[in-house]
């Protein structure tokens, strides 16, 4: 007896238990590569896996071994010079003769065990960082937000939403299917009867009596037809899109004076991810400006912005001046949803901060979708802070948290993008 | 081309196409069922399973069984072997087999008809008549019964680790895996007992064992003189070599589910056992046995030219043995090695030479089959070279043995593929398929029953080889699993302390 069996379609990734287990046991070597990937890598490119290093030493399995050493007599294939009793010298590194094969491993050096983490895996290292794993897809894509959109029509609803024409058109029809018949029949009966009657035959005929009894019949059938059931019903079905809001651009502005350490551009960086991620849901296409400030304002690339080592005194102004010109130029009103993300230790020059508030609140406020400030810092709020605070009395699409560690940054992440009060 | 022999089609020939269905693989198994028997194969029934390219991966990394239960150390090898797969730096195993029955036999869905076919004689018809003939899996593995029991080692540790958590059994089966290539009896016989039995004799075992243990741990003092007159009976009376067994048996702490846990590794690593130690017969013997079931086919006309030129580039590639100079060299190819010795006795049966009748006075001239057949049934690697290796192999391969002694300053080449050579030769070469030389002889030695309750190993060196450097890692599972402090003595042949490890336990108590 012989099977043939299809096994392709059935326990696919049954090793998946055996990665998650391994993953788990490396867990805290495998954050850390997320962590440094997360450095190393641009924010438009942080969704996509990683490959991640550990040393050999820490994946290995011990067992009991041989090591060189003593008597060895190994026998190998393909003499080709030697005789019985030539000399050889001892090669280098310890191995006997032949490769080592019959020695251990444990003195050659190995590269680091290599693999790749997928997309989703990285993603989930990346959020656990953030200390809430899962709940921020859903937040996230519930902040999008919809428009209703009529779909046809469906068989359950709301009273309201009754479709009246659509109702009495299937009820017509129902009608006339469920009616055909003894309609059919009834035309025939009372042709016949009209006929009997004019050849005069007797009403006591009781072919006469069978087909008014008949007709009485039929009549009593078709009335009985209800003219609208619960079945004929249509209600309008709506359901909600995504409002296709095309493009946005994303303004990245970050203090760079000497007290933002690498440790609070780490942090501001995750802030930012999280900033593009969200936005990256809710639009097509989106572009990232990056502004870095100390006393003047730049426009530079990713990679400067977070690793030009340039720094200075505070004057926070000089990067909203840039950024009002910038949005004028490029993001015209009307074509782009702007975000703005400010990311700094709130240690700004003493009268700047008050400039910093009059340039919100009349130039740039208007002009933008949301305003986020995060204050990176574990001291007392700055000047910088109390004036901001004033803005969102005005505009409350502004919003402004505090940021200690990393840690802090999803749950801020999510005060500031909660859902507005409509 | 050239004028290759004409010969009349077959009636059942197999299209000359590389593509297979499911009815050509179902017709070329047919055919080489029919050529195998005709041999006189004697097989379990064979299941042929079609799977996906991830899927080999996820069999031949769950320790090449259909179940398994979950470990880190499993998912470690389906990455590195994702890894290599995916950036095309290796092929996958061809073909995976499974000592059951019925035997299953993978057959990868990317493999050409040619390869399938070749899978299904090597794998389907070699290994499997291999495994239901070969003594030691006779003896030592119960092909009814492993799928079965499997399962069972799967849902029991699922089961613990839903009760004691992950990490509690991850530990216990790390270190159980860290000796449990010294989880086998060499000598003992198993019984056979299906499912059922195992499960109801799972119970009785877990209540049975722990009486036992608190009997042998009993702290309740005895009275003084009889403590002063009788030395305290040496424990164990014999040395143990199946570390695992011993400690499923009397290590102190263990709780019951901890204990069955050790024995499910050692059922598993017994169960392989006979894998490890007949590693170029079973290879051979495939390998022969695809070779020559697929030249009739070929002879008889069932498969054409194209099939063949295709399935003797496989075959060669199997079976090259690079030579020790070769930056390809990586020890003796098995395949190579088990083949032409395979082939070789067919050799000797058929056209044996003076040499041949000199050195096998018994097999040459004799039926070629039932001599095969005869030496795959009772032989494992080590005695099989020792029996069947000839002067006229030992040439072919240019075989040398090299001395390495660490007193002297150079290495010696001992004994060349001359007259004087061959049977030193030989014999060097079966001591090295003898997995008692390859591993170090480690035994369970004594415990310290009265005081500390130290467990001491005792390593007998052979040809003074060192312990690698990973030993003590190593201890350290064993003082884990032992829960009291481990010894371990090197001791020469003759009994004198070497060198000694050993592993402290800071706190004693509940360990896991």
């Amino acid at each position: 007896m012989t099977y043939l069996i299809d096994r392709r379609l059935q326990g696919k990734n049954k090793s998946a238990v055996n990665r998650e287990r391994f993953l788990r046991r490396y867990k805290s070597q495998i954050k850390d590569a997320v962590g440094r990937a997360i450095k190393g890598r641009s924010i438009t490119d942080i969704e996509n896996g990683e490959k991640v290093s550990i040393p050999v030493k820490d994946v290995n399995e011990p067992s009991f071994g041989h090591a060189h050493g003593g008597v060895w007599e190994v026998v190998n294939p393909g003499n080709e010079e030697y005789q019985k009793g030539d000399q050889i010298a001892r090669p280098k590194g310890g191995g006997g003769s032949g490769k080592g094969k019959a020695g251990n491993s444990d003195q050659t050096t190995e590269d680091d065990f290599i693999f790749e983490l997928s997309r989703e895996e990285f993603m989930n290292y990346f959020f656990e960082d953030l200390e809430l794993p899962n709940l921020v897809k859903t937040q996230l894509t519930a902040t999008v937000e919809f428009k209703n959109q009529r779909a046809g029509y469906t068989v359950s609803g709301t009273p309201s939403n009754i479709h009246v024409l659509r109702s009495l058109r299937g009820a017509l029809g129902r009608r006339i299917a469920v009616g055909g018949k003894p309609r059919k029949q009834l035309a025939e009966a009372e042709k016949e009867l009209e006929e009997l009657l004019l050849n005069d035959t007797p009403l006591a005929d009781p072919r006469v009596v069978e087909l008014k009894k008949l007709i009485h019949h039929l009549h009593t059938r078709i009335l009985a037809i209800p003219f609208i059931d619960p079945f004929d019903l249509r209600y309008s079905n709506r359901i909600k899109v995504p409002k296709p809001m095309t493009q946005a651009v994303m303004f990245c502005i970050m203090d760079v004076s000497g007290s933002m350490d690498e440790q609070r551009k780490d942090t501001a960086k995750r802030f930012f991810i999280l900033l593009y991620l969200f936005l990256k849901r809710v639009y097509e296409k989106i572009e990232v400006v990056f502004i870095r400030h100390h006393t003047a304002a730049l426009e530079v690339d990713e990679n400067e912005f977070f690793h030009s080592r340039e720094s200075g005194g505070t004057v926070v102004s000089s990067a909203l001046n840039l950024l009002n010109k910038i949005i004028d130029e490029r993001y015209g009103a009307g074509q782009w949803n702007s975000y703005v993300a400010q990311a700094s230790d709130g240690d700004n020059w003493d009268n700047d901060s008050v400039l910093c508030r009059q340039l919100l609140a009349n130039t740039i406020m208007p002009k933008v979708q949301y305003y986020t400030y995060v204050e990176i810092t574990d001291g007392p709020p700055q000047n910088l802070w109390e004036q901001y605070a004033q803005v969102p009395e005005l505009h409350p699409h502004f919003a402004m948290q505090k940021i200690v560690t990393p840690a802090d940054i999803y749950p801020v992440f999510r005060e500031l993008f909660k859902k507005q009060p409509k | 081309m050239n004028q290759m022999t004409k010969r009349p089609p077959h009636p059942r020939a197999l299209p000359e196409q590389s593509e297979w269905t499911f009815e050509l693989i179902e017709q070329a198994h047919e055919e080489i069922k029919r050529v195998a028997q005709g041999f006189g194969l004697d097989t379990y029934p064979n299941q042929l399973e079609i799977i996906t390219a991830e899927q080999m991966m996820d069999a031949y990394t769950s320790v090449g069984m259909p179940v398994s239960y979950a470990h880190w150390s499993f998912g470690k090898h389906f990455l590195s072997t994702e890894k290599g797969y995916k950036r095309g730096q290796m092929g996958l195993a061809y073909e995976i087999v499974i000592n059951s029955n019925p035997c299953i036999a993978y057959l990868m869905e990317e493999n050409s008809l040619t390869m399938q076919a070749l899978v299904i004689a090597h794998a389907a018809y070699g290994h499997n008549s291999f495994f239901k003939g070969n003594y030691l899996f006779r003896t030592w593995t119960d092909a009814d019964a492993i799928v079965d029991y499997m399962v069972f080692a799967k849902n029991y540790i699922t089961e613990c680790e839903q009760r004691h958590g992950i990490d509690a059994v991850e530990l216990l089966l790390d270190s159980c895996h860290a000796i449990q290539n010294y989880g086998v009896d060499r000598y003992k016989r198993p019984a056979k007992l299906s499912l059922a039995q195992e499960q109801q004799k799972q119970k009785e075992r877990e209540e049975y064992l722990q009486s036992q243990i608190n009997e042998l741990w009993r702290t309740v003092p005895k009275r003084e003189e009889e403590e002063v007159n009788r030395p305290a009976p040496r424990f164990p009376q014999e040395p143990e070599e199946n570390l695992l067994y011993f400690i499923e048996k009397y290590a102190p702490l263990l709780e019951p589910w901890q204990r069955e846990i050790v024995r499910i590794v050692r059922k598993i690593s017994q169960y392989f056992y006979p894998q490890r130690q007949t590693q170029v017969m079973n290879e051979g013997w495939a390998t022969f046995w695809h070779y020559t079931i697929l030249n009739q086919l070929y002879d008889e006309g069932v498969v054409g030219d194209g099939f063949m030129m295709e399935f003797l580039k496989s075959h060669t590639n199997v079976v090259y043995q690079p030579p020790v100079h070769s930056p390809y060299y990586n020890g003796i190819n098995p395949y190579a090695l088990g083949f032409a010795m395979m082939q070789d006795i067919r050799r000797i049966c058929e056209n044996p030479t003076a040499e041949d009748r000199e050195w096998f006075p018994d097999i040459a001239g004799s039926d070629w089959k039932k001599t095969l057949d005869f030496a795959m049934r009772n032989f494992k690697d080590e005695s099989f070279i020792a029996q069947f290796l000839s002067p006229r192999l030992i040439r072919d391969f240019h075989f040398f043995a090299v001395l390495d002694d660490d007193k002297n300053e150079k290495l010696s080449v001992s004994a060349i593929h001359d007259e004087m050579g061959y049977r030193y030769v030989r014999q060097q070469l079966a001591d090295q398929y003898n997995l008692g030389n390859r591993e170090p002889n480690i035994q369970v030695w004594s415990v310290n029953t009265r005081d500390d309750r130290a467990l001491t190993l005792r390593h007998t060196q052979f040809n003074r080889r060192p312990l690698n450097q990973q030993a003590h890692e190593v201890l350290k599972h064993v003082a884990r699993l032992w829960g009291f402090d481990v010894h371990l003595d090197t001791v020469t042949p003759e009994g004198q302390l070497v060198s000694t490890l050993e592993c402290r336990r800071e706190k004693r108590g509940r360990i896991f």
